[in-house]
């Protein structure tokens, strides 16, 4: 039996063996292996963020255009719908049953015991339908939300609209921030300024329970922290002057944009056909958002900013404006209309000056002026001189803030073509192009091609006699003013002087007996204006009708571009037009006797159109 | 009479042990089923029902019901365990029986007994029943020389319970009979048996990591290389050899078909999970790799008292009962768990201490059984909340909240002390 007693040195061996085991794994796991702590933090921590209230947007007399209201997302948490009176659910909210059941599997497939959105952007009254009735129905519930809200009707295009982000956003490293969920501006103004307007998020650590119920802030709140809300945006947009626009603008495609020349703000930005801001946001705004995109018209084409039409005659201010710097031709010079070089517009008087020529647009005199300017003899070759002179040319147009980006405050603009002498050495070949090649350019058709806004932007430049403010619609972030690139004048490469020749032409145009631009005319009130109409020669249809000027022409408050698409002539549509609205915003009204105008302008482009012009 | 005496002879080592456990037990029990939504204050205005509805009160009756129940065994005569062993041991085989028949199915299992709004486990006591037989029987056999006939009697006193315990489907208080085999051994039984054992053990968890091939391939270049190397094996043993080789072989092709075909789907799963803990995260792996997650939390010094997260907010199921370990993992941390375990080791090496201090060979074996089934739950119940071994239902002793599981443990030690408190006397008479 001796032998037998030293059993228990093995029995209890083994129980050590196990204990120095189980010692040791323990020790692992606790104190050397740190997973554990991580992992047992990402069982109980939620963060909870807190989505700050989103910036204000006010018009320019500090008005609300845009503001934020209260919407309700119906959730629901799959696991804890019990018995569904799916008939009554669905009478309840006006939905369909198969709505329902796809919107319960959707919501089983995210989650069996967290609340997805079954329902969103229900609006107060909608609520107050339903939520008395809520109680019969548990797993369902109300969250709040913060949405967008419209005091406007006006100006879609310029605001933009806000809405959920989108995978492929998320997939950027520069919405790195954002989850899906989170909404942020789209398009416009909301896009531009998301950073200023979003504010900061607020951050809540909670202890949430093995079935996510709450149980307390972490550390009682140590690392939360608060939301701060965005910053408020004035716009310098005038909203009368926008509604008048959007008003005339109807049953058209085209843009009008209204620029105060002496800071850039802008104070109109139509493009038509437009819509309701109000369409893309709210229930069933995914809906409607379609219907848009698929409309023909193209109503979410920011025609303004992305739309390149060839300038026409408007163009022809600046060529001469060119050679007036080149020293090539004087104010006095003058051109014979000889149509055998290009046909010209109309009979007219001899253009023995400038503003004869301007007033009647005559294709044939700036034909020979943009001659004068490209043609100076840099080079015996005639191809190397026109290429030499191009290229000189192309940097004074480039001054006047065309074929670049403006910087406005609108993601989407486009820059527009001025062709340099490269762009015909890659269409024509080296040395296989003259100036017989390129006049269009001299009456601003052919290759060359602005956006409105550089339109109205040339316009700016006119009236301030060459300088401009890159055009915006902030006129302040909160209270801090523009940004700071705003309030820098841009000088073009040609002298003040030779604007001032310019303008008198432009207000001969205007208000000059037998101007083209005679519908814009605003004297019987006192106003002077100066102004160039425009044809642009469209090879897909009737041509595109277009008119730039400002006013008053000695002390201008207001420039101005209209765009109107297959509209014909410029003078019959756009200049009354652009008459109107520069009336409007000077005198906050209109005289009575042009309240025909007014009734006749808003429809369809083809009553500006005789048959006979209509190909 | 006897109060004297038994304060003399009464081993004070293992109640205070025995107090300790419990007492820690109780705390962590309170911390398990802490919640911050139910003040403590409360309790001083809740009546009886409502103070019963805290686990940790519950478990604070359990406790005094166990007081209760040391006195009585202490006062019991000594002679009368080895007197009604086979009384005991009967009596259980029939209640066994009988909560086969007419237990309720709680999740799966047919093994509770239902008495008014008390619900009793019968397998818990069948362990010290069967301990006790087991003993008896062992006082008057020599196993080493006994023929194998005796043996056969001692393994089918062994095996019925744990069979009729099986059969109501609570598996895991089943295995725990296994523990006896420790106590054999000590008594004479061949270190053989338990050396196959742990081979075929270890033959079976290599079989389900390993590739099949590679395992027989490296076993037969193992055999080959002894039998080469002892000619005197290869010449007089190699049947024995041959026969180890096939039986080796049958096990590793075997655990497939025992795998698929014996054990129950959930079983398969704990061993899977055992295995690869990735394997089934949200089901059974989710108990695994959320009690590691709670005591690997704890740190060295643990998170405090009712400062555990995983514990408190239900991450980990069965907190209370069976994995009360996870509690003290995440409170107390790894100065916490070395603690329950060197409380665990002293009181196994002081029972076994007791044990061999015996003069008879029941009170001895008995002793042995004692140790033997508390290491077991002690092996099983830490190892499963730390990732080394399959998710088995049993509890830790003393710790786990439950009056079956306490009472039993209780019955069980305290039978050992009241025969250890009349050794003396023994030798008087």
């Amino acid at each position: 039996m001796q032998y037998l007693e030293g059993r228990k040195f093995v029995v209890l061996g083994i129980f050590l063996a196990v204990a120095v085991v189980f010692a040791v794994r323990l020790f692992h796991i606790q104190v050397l292996d740190g997973s554990y702590k991580l992992a047992a933090d990402r069982n109980t921590l939620q963060r909870i963020v807190q989505m700050p209230y989103r910036g204000v947007i006010y018009d320019r007399n500090g008005k609300i255009l845009v503001q934020n209201t209260p919407v309700y997302d119906l959730m629901v948490v799959p696991r804890e719908v019990k018995n569904l009176d799916t008939a009554r659910f669905c009478q309840l909210l006006q939905m369909p049953v198969q709505e329902l059941r796809d919107g319960l599997r959707d919501a089983k497939i995210y989650s069996r015991v967290k609340a997805s959105p079954l329902v969103q952007n229900l609006s107060t009254p909608e609520l107050a339908a339903i939520q008395d009735n809520l109680i019969d129905f548990p797993g369902f519930s109300v969250k709040p939300r913060m949405a967008r809200s419209y005091q406007t009707q006006n100006m879609a295009h310029a605001l933009g609209y806000v809405g959920p982000v989108s995978p492929v956003m998320l997939a950027k490293p520069k919405y790195a921030k954002y989850v899906p969920g989170d909404f942020l501006g789209i398009s416009g103004i909301e896009s531009y300024y998301e950073k200023e307007l979003m504010g900061r998020r607020g951050v809540q650590y909670r202890m949430v329970n093995v079935r996510g119920i709450e149980k307390g802030a972490f550390r009682d709140g140590e690392f939360d922290t608060l939301s701060v809300a965005g910053q408020d945006l004035h716009l310098s947009i005038d909203p009368e002057l926008q509604k008048y626009g959007e008003y005339l603008m109807q049953g058209k495609k085209g843009s009008v944009v209204a620029i105060d020349p002496k800071t850039g703000e802008i104070l109109a930005f139509v493009s038509a056909p437009s819509f309701d801001p109000a369409m893309l946001t709210g229930k069933g705004s995914g809906n409607r958002y379609m219907e848009l995109l698929r409309d023909t018209a193209r109503p979410l084409f920011d025609r303004p900013l992305a739309a390149a039409y060839s300038p026409g005659s408007v163009f022809k201010l600046v060529n001469e404006a060119i050679a007036l710097q080149e020293g090539v031709v004087t104010p006095y010079t003058g051109f014979p209309c000889n149509w055998k070089l290009v046909r010209c517009t109309h009979r007219h008087e001899y253009p023995a000056n400038l503003t004869i020529a301007t007033k009647n647009s005559c294709n044939p005199y700036f034909y020979q002026v943009m001659f004068a300017t490209v043609r100076q003899g840099r080079s015996p070759s005639k191809f190397e001189d026109v290429a030499l002179g191009l290229a000189d040319w192309r940097k004074h147009v480039t001054s006047f803030g065309l074929a670049q980006h403006l910087q406005v405050d609108l993601p989407g603009e486009r820059m527009g073509l001025i062709p340099s002498p490269a762009f015909y050495d890659k269409r024509y070949g080296h040395h296989r192009w003259t100036y017989k090649t390129i006049y269009s350019l001299s009456i601003g058709q052919g290759e060359i091609q602005v956006t409105p806004l550089q339109m109205a932007n040339l316009m700016c430049i006119f009236a301030n006699r060459g300088y401009y403010y890159a055009p915006h619609f902030v006129r302040s972030v909160g209270n801090r003013g523009p940004l700071s690139r705003y309030r820098q004048r841009h000088y073009t490469s040609v002298d003040s002087s030779h604007f001032n020749a310019i303008v008198p032409g432009m207000v001969a145009v205007v208000d000059g007996r037998g101007g083209t631009g005679e519908n814009a005319s605003l004297l019987d009130v006192g106003i002077s204006v100066a102004g160039k109409t425009g044809t642009v020669q469209n090879y897909h249809g009737i041509d595109h009708a277009t008119f730039g000027g400002f006013a008053p022409a000695n002390d201008p408050k207001i420039a101005i571009s209209v765009f109107i698409e297959n509209a014909g002539f410029g003078g019959s549509s756009a200049a009354p037009l652009a008459g109107l609205m520069m009336e409007k915003y000077l005198r906050g009204k209109v005289a009575p006797w042009r309240h025909r105008w007014e009734e006749w302008l808003p429809g369809s482009a083809d009553r500006f159109v005789s048959k006979r012009n209509r190909r | 009479m006897n109060q004297v005496r038994y304060s003399r002879s009464i081993d004070w080592v293992t109640l205070l042990i025995y107090l300790v456990m419990v007492g820690v037990g109780l705390l962590n029990v309170y911390a398990a089923s802490y919640s911050a939504d139910v003040p403590f204050e409360r309790v001083f205005s809740a009546d009886w029902s409502g103070l019963m509805a805290f686990n940790w009160f519950k478990q604070l009756v359990w406790i005094g019901v166990s007081v209760l129940l040391i006195m009585v065994l202490l006062v019991i005569d000594y002679k009368a365990y080895d007197t009604f062993a086979y009384v005991l041991y009967g009596g259980m085989i029939v209640l066994l029986l009988v909560t086969l028949v007419i237990a309720r199915p709680i999740a799966g299992s047919r093994s509770w007994l239902e008495l008014g709004p008390m619900r009793l486990q019968p397998a818990e006591f069948a362990k010290f029943t069967t301990a006790l037989a087991a003993s008896r029987f062992m006082a008057g056999i020599n196993l080493r020389q006994q023929a194998f006939k005796q043996q056969l009697v001692l393994a089918g006193l062994t095996l019925l319970p744990p069979l009729l315990i099986i059969a109501s489907n609570e598996t895991g208080q089943a295995l725990v009979f296994g523990a006896f085999l420790l106590a054999y051994f000590r008594e004479g039984m061949s270190p053989l048996i338990l050396l196959v054992l742990a081979a075929a053990g270890l033959v079976l968890i290599l079989s389900l990591l390993v590739p099949k091939l590679w395992l027989v391939g490296a076993f037969t270049v193992i055999l080959a290389a002894v039998l080469a190397l002892n000619p005197r094996v290869l010449r007089h043993h190699l049947p024995v050899a041959a026969g180890v080789y096939a039986v080796v072989l049958g096990m590793v092709f075997g655990v497939d078909f025992f795998y698929n075909n014996v054990l129950q789907p959930h079983q398969q799963k704990r061993i899977e999970v055992l295995l690869n803990p990735s394997a089934d995260p949200l089901g059974v792996g989710w108990n695994v790799t959320q009690s590691k997650i709670a005591i690997g939390s704890g740190g060295l010094a643990g998170k405090g008292f009712l400062e555990g997260t995983q514990t408190r907010f239900d991450f980990v199921p069965e907190q209370s009962t069976d994995f009360i370990f996870c509690t003290v993992g995440e409170e107390w941390g790894w100065l916490g768990t070395m603690t329950v375990i060197v409380l665990f080791m002293t009181l196994l090496a002081r029972v076994i201490f007791v044990a061999e201090r015996q003069k008879s060979v029941f009170g001895r074996t008995y002793g042995y059984c004692v140790a033997s089934i508390i290491f077991f739950h002690f092996c099983v119940n830490i190892g499963m909340t730390i990732g080394l071994a399959p998710v088995v239902g049993i509890p830790l002793p003393f710790f786990s909240y439950g009056g079956s599981s306490l009472w039993s443990f209780t019955i069980l030690l305290f039978i050992l002390l009241a025969i250890d408190a009349y050794r003396k006397q023994d030798l008087v008479r």
